[in-house]
């Protein structure tokens, strides 16, 4: 019995994911009594391959062809479709990334297989794994189990498993030539680009306060800017802020916007849905504001106020300046 | 120009949700639903594309009979007609079986462009659109920010990770996935609830379309997610909770 993991590029260099989810496969792949093999696509990647197998593994595959040097979802979905029907992996992961989000249902699918999404935990019984993944939005959480016979698919979430539990190895790196024809690719990428440089690195910031919908308008910003200015922090927010124009695109946190692990993050009215929480959970201390005792901000935060954010923010601002006098 | 837009019905943002008493789903009783968020986000899209190249915009949605409201709803914002797979037990299935049904569905009207949101707000599989694509053979996009039409293709501005984004280009038909709050939405105005009123609703039972696909995959024990962390909460009067929470930030985290 075998697992895949596939692993994620971009431009010749690895997304830091990737390294999560090899880990994660080795500790699956172990759970499940069954071998490991690791899979990289991409034009002219024999380094990565050669990268990848240092680690334990029994073998890595590098997709080798010219029509992936850009990523495509048929391209992607045409060349591990080819992979898996030769290796027959019993489960095939992957990280959940936006790329995968947008092949690796359609690549299940071509198996009468489903993509098991955004697993944050994984387990086996009787040699066939089990998932716990989300739902609504991580109130609740449920276990998934796949039917019937392999290939099996599952994409784990960022944060989820640790990239330093990576068993170092060596693996025997193959190359695979995927037939891929130009014609079968309908999708013609253009090269990624910026909207605008950034002006603000919250990556760099020791504290921040970050205000989520709660805030419910534009106008009451101000009350958690008064907050960051009396902790000394740079002022973040969740998507729908920016979306709205609240607040700018560079100051949003979360897998869409930056990543950030301040000392200290302060949630303000974010419920801490996961496209939030993996852009701060790495933070040291997280406190949350929230007034839903049930938001699943507070399964990240360390100490939380269950409270009217209107309220709770003044007089925390309050507080502040009375410790310091 | 047809478009399609696939929409779901969820359990409304703010909701307190617990597991049922098998512990396979939730309990479902005094719960308000409302339309999935990204899901709005595909159908305003809908609309500003019918607006710009004219055609006309078809509702589609699966569900049980109280998904009524959520398609009238998107009548009233300006869909044109609708098609409501009736089905009670959605979360019985898969992404898989899910996009099955919508898919036969799909395929009867020949639509230029099918959207849907990224992701639903309760399931939050991320995959229906591009099941739905393959199902039909289309070429797909997702996570996508704005549409541009012209002739035989589209181009679309797909959004990467940390800030990226990138153009795509690609033949219709073809099936987005559309970001939530790439547009403001529209309002339901008073004459559209009116006008409403009068648009066809085409009913399908899951079973004329097929029946139930098989799970490959099914969701067993729910529960309330496990703590991983000790969280320290500080509830009563906001002074003192505030009180409480400046000084442990002070002499337990030390951050202060």
């Amino acid at each position: 019995m075998k697992v895949l993991a596939v692993l994620e590029q971009q431009s010749g260099s690895w997304r830091r994911m990737s390294w999560e989810t090899f880990a994660a496969a080795q500790e699956i792949a172990a759970a499940m009594g069954a071998e490991l093999d690791v899979a990289v696509a991409g034009s002219g990647i024999a380094n990565l391959a050669a990268e990848a197998a240092a680690k334990q593994a029994s073998r890595v595959w590098a997709v080798e062809h010219s029509l992936l040097q850009d990523y495509t979802a048929d391209g992607y979905t045409a060349a591990f479709e080819a992979l898996i029907r030769q290796i027959s992996p019993e489960l095939t992961v992957f990280p959940h990334t936006y790329q995968t989000r947008d092949f690796a249902p359609k690549l299940a699918t071509r198996f009468e297989r489903v993509l098991i999404s955004d697993a944050i935990a994984a387990r086996a019984e009787g040699g066939a794994p089990i998932f716990t993944r989300q739902l609504f939005q991580g109130k609740l959480s449920a276990e998934m189990r796949p039917h019937g016979p392999g290939p099996h698919f599952a994409s784990l979430q960022a944060g989820a498993w640790r990239a330093d539990a990576l068993k170092a190895g060596s693996a025997a790196v193959e190359t695979f030539e995927p037939p891929l024809q130009a014609s079968q690719i309908r999708q013609k990428p253009e090269s990624p680009f910026r909207e605008s440089a950034r002006a603000v690195d919250l990556s760099a910031a020791s504290k921040i306060v970050s205000v989520g919908r709660g805030i419910g308008e534009k106008e009451k910003i101000g009350i958690v800017e008064e907050l960051a200015r009396a902790l000394g922090a740079e002022l973040a927010a969740s998507r729908p802020i920016c979306d709205a124009g609240w607040l700018p695109m560079e100051r949003q946190v979360g897998s869409s916007g930056q990543t950030v692990a301040p000392q200290l993050y302060v949630a303000v009215g974010i419920s801490g849905a996961i496209q939030h929480l993996v852009g701060m959970k790495g933070s040291k201390t997280i406190v949350a504001i929230n007034k839903d005792k049930d938001a699943p901000i507070f399964e990240a935060a360390d100490y939380g106020i269950v409270g009217d954010l209107f309220e709770v923010v003044p007089a925390f601002v309050e507080e502040i300046a009375k410790s310091r006098s | 120009m047809k478009i399609l837009a696939a929409i779901k019905q969820v359990p409304a943002r703010d909701s307190h949700l617990r597991p049922d008493a098998a512990g396979r789903w939730i309990d479902e009783a005094d719960l308000n639903f409302e339309i999935n968020e990204p899901d709005a986000y595909a159908l305003e899209e809908a609309l500003q594309l019918k607006e710009k190249h004219g055609g006309e915009v078809v509702a589609l949605c699966a569900g049980p009979a109280r998904s009524q409201q959520t398609i009238r709803e998107a009548l009233a914002k300006g869909a044109d007609r609708a098609i409501h797979i009736e089905e009670d037990n959605l979360a019985a299935l898969d992404a898989l079986g899910a996009a099955k049904l919508l898919a036969a569905a799909a395929k009867a009207e020949s639509p230029d462009l099918i959207l849907t949101g990224l992701q639903s707000d309760d399931m939050g599989y991320g995959q229906t659109g591009v099941i739905v694509a393959e199902l039909l053979g289309l070429p797909h996009s997702t996570i996508i920010m704005s549409v541009e039409i012209s002739a035989a293709n589209i181009r679309v501005k797909r959004e990467l990770e940390d800030g990226w984004f990138q153009h795509i280009e690609m033949p219709l038909p073809a099936v987005l996935t559309i970001q939530s709050g790439s547009n403001k939405l529209r309002y339901a105005t008073l004459m559209g609830i009116k006008k409403a009123r009068t648009k066809e609703i085409k009913r399908i039972a899951s079973a004329d379309l097929g029946g139930l696909p098989a799970a490959t995959a099914s969701i067993e024990r729910v529960e309330a997610p496990r703590k991983t962390k000790q969280t320290q909460l500080f509830e009563g009067d906001a002074k003192s909770a505030a009180a409480r929470l400046v000084e442990k930030l002070r002499f337990e985290a030390r951050v202060l």
